[in-house]
């Protein structure tokens, strides 16, 4: 198996398998020129992840699983985006979405009308969009947190 | 930039192989048919922009994912 360093600005030097990058052939919206990303969970116990950019050491995206935080999301994948990340069975993909994290922690928003879809199998990623599907690229993670982790 | 009058029901070929069919107006709002490759993207123009301004804002969240840890502490840990 290969390993890969990377030496990342969102998490220091991490090691990575070669077989867990994962290609997104367009890119994703705003970085189209980037192919290639990886995974990173730095913290085990914490619902977020890096979405790291193997070839720009500098960019990293915040995701989280959307369904964790927003128990009533749900959407379908349309046949184009499907054909695109060569889905066969939703067992294959895993679907996160981004956060944006500002100064003020409770102002994080997740983008729930483009998700990022991969294809665990095909190692295939997309940043999907929900057209008319009445979700923004900016619903509040607060109040789903704080609902959640009330009681 | 290239301006054409197209009537409905009238195409055009971009390259060889996308054709923007012009499908009908109503009001101040174009219906437009497009054919092309499946590989080829696209989006409405605002949209995109907007996924892209969202990614462009999202990208300097990174290094803030510790503090996201104590949003998620109860209050007074």
């Amino acid at each position: 198996m290969a390993y890969v360093q990377l030496a990342t600005a969102a998490c220091g030097p991490v090691e990575i398998e070669e077989n867990d990058i994962v290609t997104f052939p367009h890119g994703v919206p705003g970085f189209e020129e980037i192919h290639r990303f990886v995974l990173i969970k730095p913290e085990p116990e914490l619902p977020f992840s890096y979405l790291q950019a193997v070839d720009e050491l500098d960019l990293a995206f915040v995701v989280t699983d959307p369904f964790g935080f927003f128990a009533d999301y749900e959407f379908e994948l349309s046949e184009a985006d499907q054909s695109d990340l060569s889905a066969e069975r939703e067992d294959q993909l895993v679907v996160l979405t981004i956060l944006t994290v500002r100064d003020d922690l409770a102002e994080a928003t997740a983008n729930l009308f483009a998700p990022v879809v991969i294809n665990w199998e095909t190692k295939k990623g997309k940043q999907v969009v929900l057209h008319d599907s009445g979700y923004s690229t900016k619903h509040p993670l607060l109040p789903a947190v704080a609902q959640e982790g009330r009681g | 930039m290239l301006v054409l009058a197209r009537k409905k029901g009238e195409s055009l070929i971009i390259g060889d192989n996308i054709e923007v069919v012009v499908l009908g107006t109503e009001g101040d709002t174009v219906r437009l048919g497009i054919k092309a490759p499946k590989e080829i993207q696209i989006h409405r123009q605002e949209v995109y922009k907007a996924i892209q301004e969202s990614n462009q804002e999202a990208s300097k969240s990174a290094l803030h994912i510790s503090n996201l840890a104590h949003l998620l502490k109860p209050k007074g840990d």
